[in-house]
């Protein structure tokens, strides 16, 4: 996706870049600005107490804790769906390669609303699960439950090209040069489809740190054990309290860019390895 | 990325997505949602609908009202829309039609601030129309428009439990009883829970000769009875009835009875406590919006009518109190008289109620503070 800007064979580099720059401004940059100058509203000392409130530190706790765990989840069975779908062949293969394209277009709330139904203790799978002493919707795990099913997508959808335009012969090479099927997709697999999964683990995890919709509905809202951040932003506005809100997505904002950050640059040096290599 | 497959890919999604939200439509929603053409997308559609007629001086123009309430009176509004369309028709030959838009009173304060073009609020208490006061959408005198503080009917907190009250709950402190899980929306943004916290907080006072350290205590302990914290009434509505979590809801009466003509006698029953809130939920015509639209003199219509025989009636049947003692004596078996708080005696107002217990770092907050 990063073209090098010499040695274009199409002109319209300046044109182009401007657009994007232009475009990005619009639909990204000035929303966001907006909410650093609605967040300048509030002095230093309010702003600090608003975003360690106890209450908000814990929602924190609790939505970069879930959504990192769903975006594990995420990655080790997003993997083993593109597997599937890029590897074998077999009847209603199609039919299973649009399924996990829903969860994108789903609206969120309706999906919160039937995991909920589900997984609530008098639901078909939270009744089965109620007399074990597991209790899904209602708590953290609910929540995790509801970011991996709105995260599946960015990972399968990402490895999946990759995987797809992987060439069989380095896995060949691998087995005839008396490497174990275990140690092929550790040594030889893994590591080239790395970046893709990080990519996908980073959208997924991304996307479910600002994930509304569907986890009010199966979270309880407890404060302090079950309240995302995005819930207490929701609560914070309701209560006409717009600078704290923003304040506390501000936060929000800055430590998901630096996380993202963190990603990329990982990858990019995974990438500049195993090009090197 | 993009092949040709993909393509067909995204028409096979996409059919399939028209049928879920289809079914999901028709099911997923509460069954209160059935009636016609409303909420959901509030905001969005019914936006473009009003700004695209402005009133004109011609003979009567068919005119459109939006009525921005909160999460219970939906079924209220429904019926006295259609009462209200009929009766302005007859009065004047006005086509009027009346849009409505539900959801938990402050989101709904707040949506008319931010530019929803609502001509009337129906909201669940003083506070979040004196919000919408403040950028000067609505006269500072708006409570004074019309009778009895702009309550065309009251309401107040009662206890829905399960068929048979197998927790044997009777009054506030049974709440508190052990493994009694109470279900009700979180104060903070439900104006309803605004209403059950402070019956609760004026029962415990009463009961401790108005030991505000007492109260503040037995409201600490109540809140650690609730397992599932809802955003709304109907939301707490849906995870009492729907999900069968907790053992008693406290909910606005109507709501209760709404609970228990929809689903059925045999699953509910309610339990009134010994003393519980006058609620007075406060009706304003939005002064900005009607001025802009043209719309002032149906929309003041469109809320006095509500103080009429037939708006209270209506009201009355859909489980609101009615205020006109007429209508009220026919009605005394459905409302039980119980001793009632009012905001303003026992509370000082809505500015100090909330202040002292909702407003950030306020009794509420200390609730959830750890080590409380």
């Amino acid at each position: 996706m990063k073209g090098s800007k010499s040695r274009n064979v199409l002109p319209g580099f300046g044109l182009s870049l401007g657009f994007t720059l232009f475009y990005l401004s619009i639909i990204v940059l000035i929303p966001l600005a907006a909410v650093f100058f609605k967040t300048a509203e509030l002095s230093w000392s309010e702003f600090w107490s608003t975003v360690t409130n106890a209450r908000v530190v814990a929602s924190y706790r609790i939505s970069f804790f879930t959504a990192f765990f769903a975006g594990l989840v995420n990655a080790v069975f997003g993997l083993l769906i593109a597997w599937v779908l890029v590897r074998y062949r077999f009847p209603g293969k199609k039919i299973i390669d649009s399924l996990v394209d829903l969860p994108f277009a789903l609206p969120t709330a309706v999906a919160g609303i039937a995991l909920t139904a589900i997984y609530a203790p008098n639901g078909w799978v939270g009744s089965l699960l109620a007399p074990l002493g597991v209790k899904v919707a209602y708590s953290p795990i609910g929540i995790t439950i509801a970011l991996i099913f709105i995260g599946l997508p960015f990972v399968v959808r990402t490895v999946q090209p990759v995987l797809q335009d992987m060439e069989k012969e380095t896995e060949e090479a691998a087995v005839m040069l008396g490497a174990y099927r275990l140690r092929t997709f550790w040594k030889v697999i893994l590591p080239e489809l790395m970046p893709a999964l990080l990519t996908g683990f980073a959208l997924a995890f991304a996307r479910g740190i600002g994930e509304y919709g569907s986890v009010v509905f199966i979270s309880g809202n407890m404060p302090l054990k079950t309240e995302i951040t995005p819930l207490l932003i929701m609560t914070k506005l309701e209560q006409y309290d717009y600078a704290g809100a923003t304040a506390i997505a501000l936060v929000m904002l800055v430590v998901s860019f630096l996380m993202l950050l963190v990603i990329n640059l990982l990858q990019w040096r995974m990438n500049r390895r195993t090009v090197s290599d | 990325m993009l092949k040709k497959v993909t393509h067909f890919r995204s028409v096979v999604i996409l059919f399939a997505l028209v049928l879920v939200l289809a079914a999901c439509g028709q099911g997923g929603n509460n069954a209160a949602n059935k009636e016609t053409n409303k909420p959901a997308n509030e905001g969005a559609a019914t936006n473009t609908a009003a700004t695209q007629e402005p009133a004109k001086e011609e003979p009567k123009p068919p005119v459109e009202l939006l009525n921005v309430s909160y999460d219970p009176t939906r079924e209220l509004y429904v019926a006295y829309n259609e009462a209200f369309s009929k009766h302005w028709k007859a009065e004047t030959g006005q086509e009027v039609t009346i849009k409505q838009s539900h959801g938990g009173s402050g989101k709904q304060g707040r949506a008319v601030i931010d530019g929803l073009k609502a001509d009337v609020v129906t909201l669940a208490l003083g506070y979040d129309i004196d919000a919408i006061v403040e950028p000067g959408l609505i006269n500072a005198d708006w409570q004074s428009k019309f009778e009895h503080n702009s309550s065309p009917y009251t309401s107040t907190i009662v206890f829905l439990v399960r068929k048979g009250n197998p927790k044997g709950i009777k009054d506030w402190n049974d709440l508190i009883k052990d493994k009694v899980e109470v279900i009700t929306p979180n104060p903070k943004t439900s104006g309803g829970a605004r209403w059950n916290y402070l019956a609760a907080w004026g029962y415990a006072l009463k009961q401790n000769g108005n030991d505000e350290a007492k109260a503040q205590e037995f409201v600490t302990e109540l809140f650690k009875h609730v397992p599932v914290l809802d955003s709304g009434a109907r939301g707490s509505t849906t995870t009492f009835v729907e999900r069968g979590i907790g053992d008693v809801l406290l909910a606005w009466e109507n709501e209760a009875f709404l609970s228990i003509n929809e689903l059925g006698p045999d699953k509910f029953e309610i339990v009134y406590p010994s003393l519980s809130i006058l609620a007075e939920p406060p009706v304003a015509v939005v002064d900005k919006v009607v001025d802009d639209r043209g719309t002032r003199e149906v929309a003041e219509a469109y809320l006095k009518y509500l103080y009429s025989e037939e708006g209270q009636e209506i009201a009355a049947k859909n489980y609101y109190r009615p205020i006109s003692e007429t209508v009220a004596a026919k009605y005394t078996e459905q409302f039980k008289t119980l001793e009632l708080l009012t905001i303003d005696k026992d509370f000082g107002g809505w500015k100090e109620a909330q202040t002292k217990h909702f407003a950030d770092g306020g009794v509420f907050d200390k609730i959830y503070t750890p080590g409380s």
